[in-house]
């Protein structure tokens, strides 16, 4: 990864990076995710290749690329998603906390916990409002009401939604418009309180006033988690991002801080790609 | 008019004269079935035992055997069903086996029911030492089911959204929570659906109960599972083929075959009411 530079200070400090968010992400926060020579095949197609990766804490990380350049492929490796699609094979590392996702005793189900993952079409249960907050608690053998009562109330505040739907949660999910759906998710998924979350294209389906809103929450929340975003939105990348990761053809072609990837990538076709010459 | 639209009338008149021709199928055997039953259906007829070598009397015990059979043919054919239908769709690998396998029941389902009959009599009457019984003849029914219900139920399950397994397992749940959860609840509408259809055909049917416990006449009812016993099917069956007076049974023949096809109309209804409340609590 690339270290910063003098000038890269003075460049993110230009397009509005506060000291504070600047600082912690080179110098005080540890490494959360590290992704080392990994490989990942569909049956016969090599669909992630050689990939080496650090993630720090608390960071947002934008992922962008050209369609079918693996990136959601690569989001859903962080919390072994991809393993219930079959014939699939990975290979090298990537660890969370130090830790291989890989490791034969580690128990999947943690991994998924710990990583949260919020999906690229809202998909709320068939349940209240309520019900889909509460399910994570739930399943994880979590049975005193008002311990959730409260867990349900905090997530969907820390999702920007409780305000709007405090008196309605047990109405059904589906009566929500599709930004709401969508927060409803993100409470979902922190409800459980992961570490990490893994946003797949979390407002490719949203009008722009909910992507706003949904941008907003991942400026909050990246006080508190680690978050991979994968976005087709350039613009979003850009003003959600710390770093930028650019895939192609299952290849991370340029990772570094987004500022530079948008004002000054290494590599041309990087830049081709941020100023929409192609793809 | 165009000669686009003249095609377009000629597409959609073809189309309206297939549906048309179907129910006029329907409504000619209804009514026929109906206008000649109504006479001997009476509460007698459902209530009574036949009498003087069925010229007379009702059919109750038919009923009851009929009912009985089937009951035993749900309690086999639908936890077993739904069982290997969440294996097939949930846990087994997508491989060749599994497409085998798959396929093999497929065929099942196309296995004409006399031949279930005779397996019927070998494994359950001869081999398990059953006899000639309700049992017997309900197990029959019910391996002749489970194809219907194993396909109908995995259809169910295909029909829930990927989604909702993924965003279950994405919150830290096994796979056996995601699919108690948040999969099984919304398909188990459709897989009692297919159930009920498979036992409405199953009740209907004679081949398979001929062999393994069907009685002539039995004008009382059964006292155990282990009895012989009569049944609608058989007993139409009888009435309309094998009887010494055919004319005169004939309005016995057409009352039995009314109730028999109320029967499974009912059981149809309820399958239909059952799949809409089950519905209904799922979006709520």
């Amino acid at each position: 990864m690339t270290i910063a530079t003098e000038k890269n200070k003075v460049q993110l400090k230009s397009i509005g990076f506060s000291d504070r968010a600047y600082g912690r992400s080179v110098e005080e926060n540890k490494i959360k995710i590290v992704v080392e020579d990994f490989n990942f095949f569909y049956g016969k197609t090599h669909a992630l290749k050689n990939i080496n990766m650090k993630i720090r804490s608390n960071a947002v990380v934008g992922i962008i690329g050209p369609s079918g350049c693996g990136k959601s492929t690569f989001l859903r490796c962080f919390n072994r998603m991809n393993d219930t699609i079959n014939n699939i094979r990975y290979q090298g590392d990537i660890s969370v906390d130090g830790n291989n996702i890989f490791d034969k005793d580690l128990d999947v189900v943690d991994l998924r916990r710990n990583v949260g993952m919020v999906f690229q079409k809202s998909n709320p249960f068939p349940k209240s409002i309520f019900e889909n907050v509460a399910y994570g608690l739930k399943i994880n053998g979590i049975n005193d009401k008002d311990f959730i009562q409260e867990r349900v109330e905090k997530s969907l505040k820390d999702a920007a939604l409780w305000s709007e739907i405090k008196d309605r949660l047990n109405e059904s999910a589906f009566s929500l418009s599709g930004g709401q759906q969508q927060r409803l998710c993100i409470a979902r998924a922190l409800a459980v309180e992961p570490e990490i979350l893994l946003l797949d294209e979390p407002a490719s389906a949203l009008d722009p006033i909910a992507t706003g809103k949904i941008e907003e929450l991942i400026h909050e929340l990246k006080k508190k988690y680690t978050i991979v975003i994968v976005t087709h939105n350039m613009q979003q990348a850009a003003r959600v991002s710390d770093y930028t990761a650019f895939f192609m053809l299952g290849e991370l072609v340029e990772y570094d801080f987004t500022n530079k990837i948008f004002t000054n990538p290494l590599k041309k076709i990087t830049e081709d790609y941020v100023t929409g010459r192609f793809g | 008019m165009k000669k686009k639209s003249v095609s377009q009338a000629i597409g959609f008149g073809l189309l309206r004269f297939c549906i048309i021709v179907v129910l006029m199928i329907l409504v000619v055997i209804l009514y026929d079935i109906f206008s000649k039953g109504k006479e001997a259906v009476s509460w007698e007829f459902l209530s009574a035992m036949p009498r003087n070598g069925m010229t007379e009397g009702g059919i109750l015990p038919a009923i009851v055997g009929t009912f009985l059979v089937t009951v035993i043919t749900a309690i086999l054919a639908i936890p077993l069903g739904m069982g290997c239908a969440i294996y097939l769709n949930e846990y087994a690998s997508h491989g060749k086996i599994t497409r085998l396998i798959r396929m093999s029941i497929r065929n099942l389902s196309g296995v004409p029911s006399i031949v279930y009959g005779l397996f019927g009599v070998v494994l359950f009457v001869q081999l398990m030492k059953l006899d000639t019984s309700i049992l017997a003849s309900g197990l029959t029914l019910g391996l002749m089911t489970l194809p219907w219900t194993i396909t109908a139920s995995e259809e169910a399950l295909k029909g829930v959204p990927r989604a909702y397994r993924e965003g279950s397992l994405a919150l830290g749940a096994t796979k056996w929570q995601a699919i108690r959860t948040n999969v099984l609840p919304y398909a188990i509408p459709g897989m009692l659906t297919g159930a009920i259809l498979g036992l409405a055909r199953a009740a209907g049917e004679t081949a398979p109960i001929l062999f393994t416990g069907a009685a002539f006449s039995l004008p009382f009812l059964p006292k155990s599972l282990s009895d012989q016993f009569m049944a609608l099917p058989y007993h139409l069956y009888i009435m309309a083929t094998q009887h010494h007076a055919i004319e005169k049974v004939r309005p016995i023949a057409y009352g039995t075959a009314l109730v028999l096809i109320a029967l499974i109309f009912c059981m149809n209804f309820f399958a239909v009411v059952l799949r809409y409340k089950l519905r209904k609590v799922k979006v709520e």
